[in-house]
Formats: C-alpha cells, sequence, structure tokens
C-alpha cells in the first residue's frame, strides 16, 4: 500500500473545530487596495459564510491572491477597508494559512513542521497530536524524513497536516494544489474537503473544476476595480464527484465566465 | 574505497605529480642561477632535517589561523544577526562595514603590528579582520532572502520576530553563512602571514622571512609548503564539516 493509498482508506480521525470557537462568517467591508497606484479592487464587499467552502477563480492578476492575503492580515488594508468576523470581532489568531508552495522548511522533519506554529508562539508542542493528525494525512511513516525526500502531493499533504495542526476555525489557501499531477489532486482534494469540513475556507484556484467538487460558493472575481459576480451554488455535499452530469453543466457556464472576465482584464 | 574514491584519489595523485614533474623541469631550466629555485629533493631535504624548528614556527601560524577564524566568525555571525534584527543598526553600521572593507588590511598591518606589538595579537587581529567580513557579508545576506511565503507563513501563526529569527530566518541563511566561511578559510592564512611578515618573532612568514634575508631558498620552499599542506587541510576539514552539519543543503557537486 503506498502512501497515496492509506491518505483515501477508512474513516479518518480529522477533529472538528473546538466548540469554543465555531467557524464564524467572515466579511470583508468595503476592501481597498492599490497596487502602483492603481485600485485592484475598491469598496469590495464579500462574504464568506460560516463553515462553508467560498472559491474563488477569476484571470490573472485579477486580484485573488491579494483579496486572500488581505483577509489574512498580509496585506496592508486601506484605511476604510475592515475584515470582521460575522460577530464583528477581528480575524486575528483565527485564521490558517495555506499556500501554493508546500512552505515546508527543508531542515527540519515532516513532524517538525507540522508543529511549527506552536514552536513559533513558545508554546509546547504537542506531539501526539501532531503525530495523529500526520496519520490522518497518511504520512505516518514519513514523520521523520526531511521533506526532500518527499513526492509533490505527500509534501502537499504535509502542508495540510501542519494546517490543521494550528486547529483555527477559518482556512485561507491559495491554489494549494495547482502544482500537483491530476490523480493526487483529486486524492487531496478529496482529503481536504473531509479534513477541513465544519470550517470557514476560502480557496482561491485557477481549477474551474476544482472550485466546483469543493465549493459551497463559488466567485468569479472580475474587471479592474475588481467585482465579484452573483455566486454559483452547486448542489451536495463536497467533496463532489468529478463526472457528475450536473457539475460538468455547471462546469461550462463558469469557463463561459471565466473566458468573459478574461477580456475585460487590461494588460 | 568506493570508485568515486578511487578516481578521486588517482586525480589528487597524477596532479601532485605533474607539479612535482614541472617544477623539476624549472629547477633544470634555471641552469647556473641555482640559487633562484631549489629542486623538489632539496626542499624534502630541509623539511626532514629541520623538521623540528619548522614545526615550531608552523604551530604558531597555525594557531594565528584557527584564532582569527574562530574570532572572526563570531563577530561576523553577531554582527549579522544585529544587522538582521535591527534596522537603525543596519543603517549606522553598514556604511561603516563597507568603508572597512574598503581600506586594505595590508595598509593597517604595520598599525596593528605597532598597537599589539610583535606576538601573536597584531596576527590573530590580521586574521580576524581579513575572515570577519566575507562571513558578516555572506551571514547577513542569507538573513535577508527569507523566503517571503515563510514570512508570511510565520505572521499568520503568530510568530514573533525572534521567535521567526530563530526558527526560520536563521537556519535558512546557513547555507549563504556556510558560504561565507568557506571563503574565510580560503583568506584566512593570507592575513596570518602578512602580519608575520611586517613585525614577528616566530611563524612560517618569519622563517620565511629569515631564510630569505641568508639566501636559504630551500627553507623558504619548506615553509611554504607546509603552510600550503595546513591550508588545503584546513578548508577541506571546514568543507566536510560543514557538508555534515548541512544534510539539507543540496550538493552542487563535490568540491574536494
Amino acid at each position: 500500500m503506498t502512501p497515496d493509498d492509506s491518505a483515501r482508506s477508512g474513516a479518518l480521525p480529522f477533529t472538528k473545530p473546538s466548540s469554543a470557537d465555531t467557524a464564524p462568517e467572515v466579511r470583508v467591508h468595503a476592501a481597498r487596495l492599490d497596487w502602483h497606484g492603481v485600485p485592484l479592487f475598491d469598496a469590495l464587499d464579500f462574504t464568506m459564510p460560516a463553515g462553508r467552502w467560498t472559491c474563488l477563480l477569476g484571470p490573472s492578476g485579477v486580484g485573488k491572491s491579494t483579496l486572500l492575503r488581505l483577509i489574512a492580515g498580509l496585506a496592508p488594508p486601506h484605511a476604510d477597508s475592515r475584515v470582521t468576523c460575522g460577530t464583528g470581532q477581528s480575524l486575528e489568531g483565527r485564521v490558517a494559512y495555506m499556500a501554493q508552495t508546500d512552505l515546508l522548511l527543508p531542515w527540519a522533519t515532516v513532524l517538525e513542521n507540522v508543529m511549527l506554529g506552536a514552536r513559533l508562539r513558545g508554546e509546547k508542542p504537542d506531539t501526539r497530536r501532531a503525530r495523529d493528525l500526520l496519520q490522518a494525512v497518511g504520512l505516518h511513516e514519513a514523520a521523520d524524513k526531511r521533506p526532500a525526500e518527499l513526492s509533490g502531493g505527500m509534501r502537499q499533504r504535509a502542508a495540510l497536516a501542519r494546517t490543521l495542526m494550528e486547529d483555527r476555525p477559518v482556512i485561507l489557501m491559495d491554489e494549494p494544489f495547482s502544482a500537483l499531477d491530476a490523480v493526487s489532486r483529486l486524492r487531496l482534494q478529496d482529503l481536504a474537503a473531509r479534513a477541513l469540513e465544519g470550517r470557514t475556507v476560502l480557496l482561491v484556484t485557477h481549477d474551474p473544476l476544482e472550485a466546483l467538487r469543493l465549493g459551497h460558493r463559488v466567485h468569479v472575481l472580475s474587471g479592474r476595480p475588481a467585482r465579484l459576480d452573483a455566486p454559483l451554488t452547486p448542489e451536495g455535499p463536497p467533496p463532489r464527484k468529478a463526472t457528475d452530469p450536473a457539475l460538468l453543466a455547471l462546469h461550462a457556464d463558469l469557463l463561459a465566465r471565466l473566458e468573459a472576465a478574461d477580456a475585460e482584464v487590461p494588460s | 574505497m568506493s570508485r568515486d574514491g578511487l578516481q578521486r584519489l588517482g586525480r589528487t595523485v597524477v596532479t601532485v605529480a605533474v607539479l612535482l614533474g614541472l617544477w623539476q623541469i624549472a629547477f633544470h631550466l634555471t641552469g647556473e642561477r641555482r640559487f633562484l629555485l631549489p629542486s623538489p629533493a632539496q626542499t624534502l631535504e630541509v623539511l626532514v632535517e629541520r623538521h623540528v624548528q619548522i614545526l615550531e614556527h608552523a604551530g604558531v601560524t597555525f594557531a594565528e589561523i584557527l584564532l582569527g577564524l574562530g574570532l572572526g566568525c563570531v563577530l561576523g555571525v553577531g554582527t549579522a544577526l544585529l544587522l538582521a534584527s535591527f534596522r537603525p543598526v543596519r543603517r549606522w553600521l553598514m556604511p561603516v562595514l563597507v568603508v572597512s572593507q574598503a581600506i586594505p588590511v595590508f595598509a593597517i598591518a604595520p598599525l596593528l603590528v605597532l598597537w599589539l606589538g610583535y606576538g601573536l595579537g597584531s596576527k590573530v587581529a590580521m586574521a580576524t579582520l581579513i575572515i570577519y567580513f566575507p562571513v558578516t557579508a555572506a551571514f547577513f545576506d542569507g538573513l535577508r532572502r527569507t523566503d517571503p511565503g515563510w514570512m508570511d507563513l510565520a505572521r499568520v501563526m503568530g510568530g514573533g520576530r525572534f521567535a521567526t529569527l530563530r526558527h526560520i530566518r536563521l537556519p535558512a541563511a546557513l547555507p549563504a553563512f556556510a558560504s561565507g566561511l568557506r571563503v574565510a578559510t580560503a583568506v584566512a592564512p593570507i592575513g596570518a602571514v602578512v602580519g608575520e611578515w611586517v613585525g614577528s618573532s616566530a611563524g612560517l612568514g618569519y622563517l620565511m622571512l629569515q631564510a630569505n634575508a641568508r639566501m636559504q631558498v630551500p627553507m623558504m620552499f619548506a615553509a611554504l609548503f607546509v603552510l600550503a599542506v595546513f591550508a588545503v587541510a584546513l578548508y577541506t576539514a571546514v568543507d566536510v564539516l560543514l557538508r555534515r552539519a548541512l544534510p539539507w543543503v543540496p550538493d552542487d557537486g563535490r568540491t574536494s
């Protein structure tokens, strides 16, 4: 049995976000961000429903990643912009982030990488929980290896385990599966959908099928300054089957929207 | 021994043999003016006959080099950490560092001897000065070029400045530090020997000057040979240690 197989089999002991901190709705009010003096978006309002996956598609350079970074607190927002939970609190300390590259530290073992957050905050890392999570993503045997010894799919699963280890109610993901081959990508989508169930997730992606498999809401961001269209809401619980006819019909619709959006982007 | 190892050994033997052959040919070409260049055999004779004296002086030079290397590294690492941690320090210290490098160490060697005397101190200071800059520059550069993705991750995870420095920026800068240390190891003997030439009472540089004054050219070559062997051995040792200590750094082909 390869590690990829073990990730698929059986029910996995993923914990829901702890009850004290149930996944909140996330609201972005009047987001504005300038890039070299040109507003990427202006007065943009955006809501991520609580405990649901929101997917964001759009042409390259439209500002998807920038919007995600703004929510993560990584991009300096304009004075008028506000990012809050549904209850009005700040999002600080309630977010976990997963990027396009795995961002694993090459000198540390997989296990140490999973526990990085605790180390950085000066907390005592929970080794047992980290091992359990590695088991859950099918990487138990790789716990003491260095990232360089892992395949691309395994590395991204290690990054997923690190994200889960943070146990935050809001998860922001910036094209986390885009560098993987087709089969690994499908498996990781399934794994992520189960592992992150019940959390408020934002997934920025270039892959319309990925968005339709995973998203409760699928938005297309287009134009400059960028606007959001009315979301698509695919039916059924994620991860949806890629071969579902209803999904494929939506796929055609979404591709048409993306083509239209691409035509508006000033070069 | 592996096949690779055997091949490497073979290459080394051939290189040394060719160099010795060229030396021997050059010796014959000098003809009447034999005093210009001793033969390999004459040099070996001096090495064997006067090994006690040579080793005594070699010990002094090696001590200077090793102390300079240690001191230069500690100061360089400290400076780089200061520069990377505090922006005001960077603004004030960086220009001073650059200016200090514009002054050739050789030009201040007489001053160092004047201030620190003929003993070990002035030579260690010379070696330290010459090692300090490559180590500082390389390590600081490494600390500055942390993958921005890692910095984003650390920020979202709530890592403080110093925790991020310790757990991410510092280990990430170690390969750059290793390159700086390799350069420093290669230039360290220069500092010690120049210091000895300017003014000293012991060391291989002193031995060469004395031999030069008395036209004992084989002795000069013997001292030079010992210095070269030590320099190569030191570089190789540092290189091997760094490879062992940083196993995750991709190996870009063997240099030793």
